[in-house]
């Protein structure tokens, strides 16, 4: 089996976000980059098919040259290949699938997998349109699936409960948290991890569709009334809620 | 001027709300132009929707589609909007808007902006906003093709209806799909029985660490009775085995939008804000008067769950 996995370097959520001088991007001064943590549920899900199924896996990040580190994580983990395909920029959610697409036409996987967002853009969209520029069938937000020959099962979150989805390989799923538990890279394998090639590949060009124009810190336009815990404080917590708030 | 496809859930007989929040920012957007919709097979009164400023609703009819199938739906909603020639296409962000959204994008080869919070037409150009980085910063973005696709969080945007507005006129559609359109089929649904799901209420009370065990969460679920609310959980209670993933809100569970938002014993990490930050109106319970949930907060009572969340359930009751 032909497994591709696909992950995503992000600022950690716990950064401090201020907007960078261009005005539409993030600082990223003093910013601790991260694997999305979807991606770890991603790669481990490639590892187990492959330990049920054999084959390959190959780790695939589309970025700069800082992820390289989740590739080298990716290996520790113990992929068998690992891809970069180097753009600073990533524009948008489609030029980041064009690039994984373009990839995967070369390598014919049986399933793709990508994590459910990247906390940093919190899109959601990889898995469809990945599938669609395949011409493969996708499901996203998988929390268990399993493989009968070429046909696939899949549960996923939908509002209230879930639904059980089935599909034919090939096929692209996204990771839900909870879909595995993810392995922890020994040390060792880390350091052998260090030395591994990465193959590099230039990003596609032109394959933006959305333009940023300006990106800005919320302001708090929250009431901000913080009371005690009396009897009295209770009583006008239900009397704002309410007259003022009128939400009861 | 331009044509605006909105795509059309129900729930039973009613067309879903999300929809009509959907219907009414295309309205906003539409500058005079037109709104239509597009549902598959529904049996739902969608005439009613007319209220909204919907002009007229496809219903969407193909052996292929009478079990849903993600991918059938794409190629039938993109076939709609083509043939319409529409400008933009708007989906409710719910767990199916948002499957079939980036699909449909591609098909139109549209830019697609994801979990707007605002829409606007200025100058024959669409601006949406949407927040990032798990709602830690804002951006307003737009399309660089001819198409747009947007997709919109629930209960964000209000469904107005429109003075004078008419019935809409309902119409068949016949999309040309072959096996090749649906290779992907959902064949059953489970829903949670009894319980009402955090991502349709409009009332959330949540509990956090601060609940000290599982079996303290009585009282949160006391509160959620007394005010008819879901009931919601942080990562770390989930995480611990308290309670299930399912009432998760946060960066990795789910995001909420409830007109009112109650938070037991929650700090209020960034992960969990990112999740319910755009609640209508935020109450935080903590007894610790720094916790960062009191930043987010509409109003907040400095105290111990133990105590405040029975007095509240009593006062709420009565």
């Amino acid at each position: 089996m032909n497994i591709l996995v696909c992950i995503s370097q992000v600022p950690d959520t716990t950064t401090k976000v201020a907007v960078g001088a261009d005005g539409k991007t993030i600082d990223k001064t003093g910013v601790k980059f991260i694997l999305n943590p979807y991606d770890e549920f991603t790669i481990e899900e490639g590892l187990r098919l492959r330990e049920k199924f054999s084959g390959t896996v190959t780790a695939l990040t589309v970025g700069g040259e800082s992820a390289k580190e989740i590739l080298r994580t990716a290996l520790a983990m113990g992929v068998d290949k690992a891809v970069i395909v180097k753009d600073e920029a990533k524009d948008d959610s489609y030029s980041v699938a064009v690039n994984i697409a373009e990839y995967a036409k070369t390598q014919s996987p049986d399933v793709v997998i990508v994590g459910r967002q990247s906390i940093d853009y919190d899109s959601f969209g990889m898995a469809s349109m990945v599938g669609e520029l395949l011409g493969m069938p996708s499901i996203s937000v998988v929390s268990s699936w399993s493989i009968d020959g070429s046909n696939v099962t899949a549960e996923r979150d939908i509002e209230g409960g879930k639904e059980v989805v089935q599909a034919s390989l090939p096929f692209v799923i996204s990771a839900q948290k909870g879909l595995n538990d993810p392995r922890y890279p020994k040390l060792p394998d880390i350091m052998k991890a260090k030395s591994k090639p990465i193959e590099e590949r230039a990003s596609v060009a032109g394959g933006s569709r959305v333009e940023t124009i300006a990106m800005e810190l919320p302001q708090s336009k929250r009431v901000g009334k913080i009371l005690g815990d009396t009897d009295g404080d209770i009583a006008e917590l239900v009397r704002l809620l309410h007259e003022e708030a009128k939400v009861i | 001027m331009s044509t605006i496809v909105v795509f059309l859930e129900a729930k039973g007989n009613e067309v879903k709300r999300s929809s009509l929040e959907a219907v009414t920012a295309a309205v906003q957007i539409a500058a005079g132009g037109s709104v239509l919709g597009i549902i598959v097979g529904s049996a739902a009164d969608i005439a009613a929707a007319g209220a909204y400023g919907l002009q007229s609703c496809a219903v969407a009819n193909h052996s292929l589609l009478n079990s849903y199938s993600s991918t059938a739906v794409a190629a039938t909603v993109a076939q709609y909007a083509s043939s319409v020639g529409a400008s933009s296409v708007i989906f409710p962000a719910t767990a199916t808007g948002k499957e079939l959204a980036p699909r449909v994008a591609v098909k139109l080869q549209a830019g697609f902006i994801p979990d707007c919070v605002a829409l606007e037409a200025q100058n024959g150009t669409i601006i949406a906003s949407r927040p990032v980085y798990a709602g830690k910063a804002k951006i307003s973005a737009k399309v660089s093709t001819p198409v747009g696709v947007y997709s919109l969080r629930p209960n964000v945007f209000t469904a107005r209806k429109l003075d004078g507005a008419g019935a809409a006129s309902v119409q068949e559609f016949s999309p040309n799909l072959t096996a090749d359109d649906s290779k992907v089929q959902v064949t059953s649904v489970m829903r949670n029985e009894g319980k009402l799901d955090v991502s349709e209420a409009d009332v959330i009370v949540s509990g956090g660490r601060g609940l000290k065990g599982p079996e303290n969460f009585h009282l949160v679920e006391s509160l959620g009775k007394a005010l008819g609310a879901a009931i919601g959980a942080s990562r770390a209670v989930v995480d611990a085995g308290w309670r299930p993933h399912g009432e998760q809100v946060g960066q990795t569970g789910k995001t909420v939008s409830p007109n009112l938002y109650v938070a037991c014993g929650i700090s209020g990490a960034v992960q969990h804000l990112a999740g319910m930050s755009s609640s209508k109106v935020i109450v935080a319970i903590n007894k610790d008067k720094d916790a960062p949930i009191f930043k987010v907060a509409d109003y907040g009572i400095v105290g111990d769950v133990f105590d405040v969340l029975p007095k509240l359930t009593a006062k709420l009751t009565h």
